[in-house]
């Protein structure tokens, strides 16, 4: 029995006049991994950032219609408690570089003001790094800035510090585009792992991505969501001609 | 070769060899102001020089402690006013670049940078010194209005060059926007932004103009903020135009001591850039 976690209902945004994601309806289930395909400028991306309400800092950007997180609705919500319960894995690794890989970890933590004892705080540490299989790597440099670490490591990092926050979503946008083929199968594994905990929605220009770790693939064009669908379904026998004429290659 | 390519080439050199020579007499002057200010002014500094005041004319070993201690208040104080209003700003129009309000803030300050500073001090004289007299918190206001341009700027300049994704990824784990700049904005840009206050103490530190009509000058040891206090400037501006030979030789060493902070600031600046720059 699947629950739905993220709901989106007739979701609309823009940028000023510009009308990037249209009408966007779609059920998400609990620890499932769901891929958001689509060709650049699709409105993939700006509907990723508008679950965890990160779409509205960006100057003139502005969201119509619905959002529910376990039934309430994020557009209502403090887009800080969102983006508490949302975590977001970014396109390139963004590590704080001020920060030790120790601190990076428990950075929403830290720089939120939240004390925890000494304990509490090696325990997140370790675990989410475990989480990510980053521990053994770097637990000898823990003192060492985020950024010493190669770019895999760092957005492993990354991964870690938003799951170090114990969120029920995980939001990934394009998140191995920056890496190279070993670091990006190893990030790719995660992914199997960090759904037995989390939600993962994770948009990828990545076809062959998208078929490997997904549960279930939206695809969106021109800012619909043109079909959402299980993936096998989806790229064994797509419904929608779009789909298959961008499954097939005829666009990229 | 033909000759066409020939003398594209020469051309070429002699564009390069004029930018170097022109590079490098850029510090002759420069070279120039300290050999003579050092060789007139080394044999004028010893320990009475930096411990005594004001001496009346005639009498032998005069100092200029009660400028050196007026100049560190007045430009402490300056720089508590202007420093704190300075970053303020910088962060409001780094973070918000295309707002109205931004705008017009922008262009105040980089008019405020161009008005000439006996203007400045002017104002300072009809805000402080016409109601209370002179004093020297007239002067460090009047220096803090001449501060708050560099600070402003550096510190915009600076988290202008701090990329997104750091802003994104403090936004994301859900940081309020004074955390994402407290936390994670001024830290990363620290070395900009005091590199920025550093130079802005080093460009006041010589200002004489609109110190004439609002710090004063006086001959005393003083630490009142409230009365006329001296300065450094002043006080060269002072001994230089005197008639008496004495107090000549004194406008040399005090020209000395206020160069050779200018350049202390200057190198602070530079170690402070390297040490504390933040690798993105």
């Amino acid at each position: 029995m699947e629950s739905t976690i993220v709901k989106a209902v007739n979701y609309n945004s823009y940028f000023g006049d510009n009308h990037v994601v249209k009408n966007v309806s779609i059920d998400i289930p609990r620890n499932n991994v769901i891929a958001v395909m689509g060709p650049s400028g699709c409105g993939k991306t700006t509907f990723l950032r508008g679950i965890n309400r990160m779409h509205e800092l960006i100057p003139g950007a502005t969201a119509k219609g619905q959002i529910f997180l376990n039934g309430e609705d994020v557009m209502e919500m403090h887009p800080i408690f969102v983006r508490l319960k949302i975590g977001m894995v970014f396109q390139r690794p963004n590590p704080f570089p001020n920060l030790s890989i120790y601190d990076n970890v428990i950075a929403g933590y830290k720089l939120n003001g939240i004390k925890l004892p000494k304990a509490e705080r090696d325990r997140i540490v370790e675990h989410s790094l475990t989480r990510v299989a980053l521990w053994n790597e770097v637990k000898d440099s823990l003192t060492k800035k985020g950024t010493f670490l190669s770019g895999g490591q760092q957005q492993r990092l990354c991964i870690a510090r938003a799951v170090a926050m114990e969120p029920e979503v995980l939001l990934f946008d394009e998140p191995t585009s920056a890496l190279d083929p070993i670091s990006t199968s190893t990030v790719e594994e995660l992914f199997h792992e960090l759904k037995k905990n989390y939600t993962l929605i994770i948009v990828t220009h990545n076809m062959q991505q998208a078929a490997r770790v997904s549960d279930k693939t939206a695809f969106f064009y021109l800012g619909e969501l043109v079909e959402y669908d299980e993936t096998k379904q989806m790229f064994t026998n797509p419904r929608d001609t779009r789909t298959q004429n961008y499954i097939t290659g005829r666009f990229s | 070769m033909s000759t066409r390519i020939k003398y594209r080439i020469g051309k070429s050199t002699a564009f390069q060899a004029l930018t170097v020579v022109l590079s490098a007499s850029c510090v002759i002057p420069l070279l120039a102001i300290l050999f003579y200010i050092i060789k007139a002014g080394i044999t004028k500094i010893n320990w009475s020089f930096i411990t005594n005041v004001e001496k009346p004319v005639g009498e032998m070993g005069g100092g200029v402690a009660h400028a050196l201690l007026g100049s560190i208040i007045i430009i402490l104080m300056a720089a508590l006013i202007a420093v704190p209003i300075g970053i303020m700003v910088g962060i409001y129009l780094g973070e918000n670049k295309t707002s109205k309000l931004a705008y017009w803030s922008r262009l105040s300050v980089d008019i405020l940078q161009g008005v000439p500073s006996i203007v400045i001090g002017i104002v300072a004289y009809i805000w402080m010194v016409k109601p209370f007299g002179y004093s020297a918190i007239s002067g460090s206001i009047a220096l803090s209005i001449m501060m708050l341009p560099i600070v402003v700027r550096s510190t915009e300049e600076t988290l202008k060059l701090l990329p997104d994704s750091l802003r994104e990824a403090a936004y994301a784990l859900g940081m309020p926007f004074h955390r994402v700049i407290l936390k994670v904005i001024v830290p990363c840009g620290i070395s900009g932004i005091l590199s920025g206050v550093m130079l802005s103490v080093a460009r006041i530190a010589g200002e004489t103009a609109p110190l004439l009509f609002t710090a004063f000058g006086c001959q005393f040891l003083s630490a009142d903020i409230r009365k006329p206090m001296e300065t450094l400037p002043h006080v060269v501006f002072k001994y230089a135009i005197s008639p008496y030979n004495e107090w000549k030789e004194l406008a040399w060493g005090a020209s000395l001591i206020l160069l050779l902070w200018v350049l202390l600031l200057n190198i602070i600046t530079k170690v402070i850039t390297r040490k504390w720059k933040v690798q993105l």
